[in-house]
């Protein structure tokens, strides 16, 4: 998988052209998609956003699942290139009319779009549509099944680069629904590459997928020992349909266990950073005080997602429009 | 028509004999075998090329997709197929559309196979009706009509309290049952081995004990109420201790696997390759070794082709919403050669779980290249080679197990009841 994952998204020149999954990618490369974001973090603080990056160029953002936020930067990060964005939000029904999603993306790329960024609930819809429909069209994962959500893993650890400055000697603790969770298989992924000490994993049995070690973390089940000597904690999102599904027995059940406390914050290294993706579930995964505390890094994130994104999609249409252009003598130069 | 073919090793019990011999076929049966048998007048002879000639491969799990959609073949496309394959005998499963719960559609099958097939096509009637798992199909009435079992067709069925009636209703007529072993709920909406690989793809999986705790219940099911139970695929390790367990109790008890399972483990779906999207999933190389050791020994009786045709647009989709299955019946036994020179698999225990095994599951008489027995014959060049490739086989399904590799054995001749219907290089019937 990773040489399958690092050929699809990669140009023969080792440039990004699709953004799928952070499996497959090394640290040399993510490293400069985090100082690509740095230099874009700038252009948000000035009086006018924008840098002409992606002008003229179609993006369109593909739906197949609900979201608000993960869209929204997604969308200002577009618009801050200076491209034209389409939103399409096909939900679930995508299919209602019978069009087949091949159908419906061959149709999209015959209006000229240069990049879809596409949320579905099957894990390796994007991965499909790169390899199989449209390969010439930048494809940004904004979120796949049960798989990946590269930005936001990459947003995160910018916002670790941005407090602790190194990976190396970090330990972090992902906690939570890690088996349901495309974030976390995204988080394991980045931190791994980019060489933090280790990454590890609480949450109990119900919640972590087969052989969970084996995606390179420890396990804890309980927080007392897994939050020792962690200098970042990452919270995930907790669904309520887990409580259907059997796999929880409740809400407040889960907070007593896992919930994020100031009691059990003091497990961890002081200072240690409390982030969450969002969007929070107060009294579930984290208490207030601490979501709102001095450890807390989350509202960062967000501003850091429009950063990330900026740079994954100029990346990607750099090493797109290359390609293009050996193939085709399109002229465009790269960001 | 009266035929000889000669200079032909016959192999029994999986070994060719030294000398090479011919054989006359004459109203569907072997007329004579000898060294010379030239005096007999005949239409046609065949020159066999010293290669191996072989009772007519079976086949238990074969789906043909009529009555159905057109987009995955005909009884025609597939039963050629199968006969390039080496196959005189499949048995065709009841997941047609509409499904094959009633008399009229198991008498549409034989018709269009009687009018279009190349090889004996021998129907698997739904063991309940729609294969909905909710009430009993007309099993009397199946059987009658020419079903020779009464499958799941893959569907799991969810009530236990439903398939043990099933099972005791068989058991009073002596029917015989085809069932695939799935817990669903434990199933869910896996799509792929709950391991290493759907663990890092974010695949929902279908745990082993999925399959386990279904064989498990079948067998106790099946125990206690006497049925004439066939089980299978099988896809697990503990699968195949089970049943040897309930085989070595003395139970009425036999078992399948697809060659799929065989040749490829979980690594095959890596980078969502949806062609290897298989029911049930493929599991780990230990699962893999387990199953052919099943094979050898005799736990598993039958390797099946499990064949399921389909066109290209069936694959291309985000991996979970691929439809399941490989189009598989023509390179079944290649892949079995390919195994018994990898040396995972005996040639006698491979050619026992394509011949003798299938032919015990349907109580059919022993299959034997000898005087007065059914002319069902294989003729096979075991040391050719050939390349599976989409465009150049005769099945309609796309999705092959290999492509760009050459497999060992090349079915040269396939003649059913004493008709030939395939000739390599030839065009068939």
């Amino acid at each position: 998988m990773p040489d399958n994952s690092r050929r699809l998204q990669l140009t023969a020149d080792g440039e990004l052209r699709h953004f799928l999954a952070i499996e497959g990618l090394d640290k040399p490369l993510l490293t400069r998609i985090l100082d690509t974001a740095d230099s874009f973090i700038e252009v948000g603080e000035r009086t006018i956003k924008k840098v002409p990056l992606l002008r003229g160029r179609t993006l369109v953002n593909l739906f197949f699942e609900p979201s608000t936020r993960t869209r929204s930067t997604f969308e200002l990060a577009a618009k801050r290139l200076s491209a034209d964005v389409l939103n399409l939000d096909i939900g679930t029904s995508a299919t209602s009319k019978g069009e087949s999603l091949s159908d419906t993306l061959l149709n999209l790329r015959a209006m000229a779009s240069d990049m879809f960024v596409i949320r579905h609930s099957q894990s390796g819809a994007p991965h499909f549509i790169a390899q199989s429909v449209t390969p010439d069209v930048a494809i940004i994962n904004a979120g796949d099944g049960r798989h990946e959500h590269p930005t936001q893993a990459m947003l995160d650890v910018l916002t670790i680069r941005q407090h602790m400055t190194t990976f190396s000697g970090l330990r972090v603790a992902i906690v939570g629904d890690i088996q349901h969770s495309r974030v976390a298989r995204s988080q394991i992924r980045a931190l791994n590459a980019l060489g933090v000490d280790e990454v590890r994993l609480i949450a109990p049995d119900t919640l972590l997928p087969h052989d969970p070690e084996a995606l390179g973390a420890r396990v804890f089940h309980r927080m007392e020992e897994g939050l020792r000597n962690v200098d970042v904690i990452i919270m995930l999102r907790l669904q309520r349909e887990r409580m259907e599904g059997a796999l929880l027995p409740s809400e407040s059940e889960f907070y007593r266990m896992y919930g994020l406390n100031r009691e059990k914050l003091a497990y961890a290294n002081p200072g240690a950073l409390v982030m969450h993706p969002g969007p929070i579930n107060r009294g579930v995964e984290i208490e207030s005080a601490v979501a709102d505390g001095p450890q807390s890094v989350i509202l960062g994130q967000v501003t850091n997602g429009i950063a990330v994104r900026m740079a994954v999609m100029s990346m990607a249409m750099g090493g797109q429009l290359n390609e293009r252009q050996s193939a085709t003598g399109e002229g465009v130069a790269s960001p | 028509m009266k035929w000889r073919v000669d200079n032909i090793h016959p192999v029994t019990n999986g070994e060719p004999a030294a000398e090479c011999t011919s054989v006359l076929v004459a109203d569907g049966r072997i007329a004579a075998l000898g060294s010379d048998l030239s005096g007999y007048r005949v239409e046609r002879v065949v020159d066999g090329c010293g290669q191996w000639l072989l009772p007519g491969l079976i086949d238990l799990n074969c789906h043909l997709p009529e009555p159905g959609s057109d987009r995955g073949g005909s009884i025609e496309s597939e039963t050629r197929a199968a006969s390039r394959g080496g196959f005189t005998t499949v048995c065709t499963t009841p997941n047609t559309s509409p499904v094959n719960d009633s008399g009229a559609v198991t008498h549409l099958i034989l018709d269009m196979a009687a009018r279009n097939g190349h090889t004996r096509v021998l129907p698997v009637g739904a063991v309940t009706r729609g294969l909905q798992g909710e009430r009993l199909s007309d099993m009397v009435a199946l059987t009658r009509g020419g079903c020779v079992a009464l499958g799941n067709g893959g569907h799991a069925t969810t009530s236990s309290r439903v398939l043990r009636r099933c099972m005791a209703y068989a058991h009073t007529f002596g029917l015989r049952l085809f069932l695939q072993p799935e817990n669903a709920s434990l199933a869910s909406d896996g799509c792929a081995h709950d391991g290493l690989v759907a663990a890092g793809l974010g695949l929902p999986g279908i745990p082993q004990v999925a399959e386990t705790t279904a064989v498990s219940e079948l067998l106790m099911l099946a125990e206690e109420t006497g049925a004439n139970l066939h089980l299978g695929p099988l896809s697990c390790a503990r699968s195949v201790a089970l049943v040897q367990a309930a085989k070595e109790a003395g139970h009425n008890v036999t078992a399948e696997v697809g060659i799929s399972h065989l040749v490829a483990t979980e690594q095959a779906i890596e980078g969502y390759n949806g062609t290897f999207h298989c029911r049930p999933p493929l599991r780990t190389e230990a699962d893999r070794r387990a199953l052919l050791e099943g094979v050898e020994s005799g736990v598993i009786d039958a390797i099946v082709s499990q064949h399921r045709p389909s066109d290209e647009a069936a694959k291309l989709a985000p991996f979970p919403e691929t439809q399941p299955g490989l189009s598989t019946v023509e390179s079944t036994l290649s892949l079995g050669l390919e195994r018994v020179a990898a040396g995972e698999l005996s040639r006698e225990g491979l050619l026992q779980a394509l011949i003798t095994g299938p032919a015990r599951v349907l109580d059919l008489e022993a299959p034997v290249i000898a005087e007065g027995a059914p002319a069902d014959l294989t003729l096979i060049a075991p040391e050719q080679r050939w390349m599976p490739a989409a465009g150049s086989l005769f099945s309609a399904g796309a999705h092959l197990p290999v492509r760009d590799r050459e497999l060992p054995g090349i079915v040269t001749l396939t003649a059913v009841d004493g008709r030939i219907r395939h000739e390599h290089g030839g065009n068939g019937s």
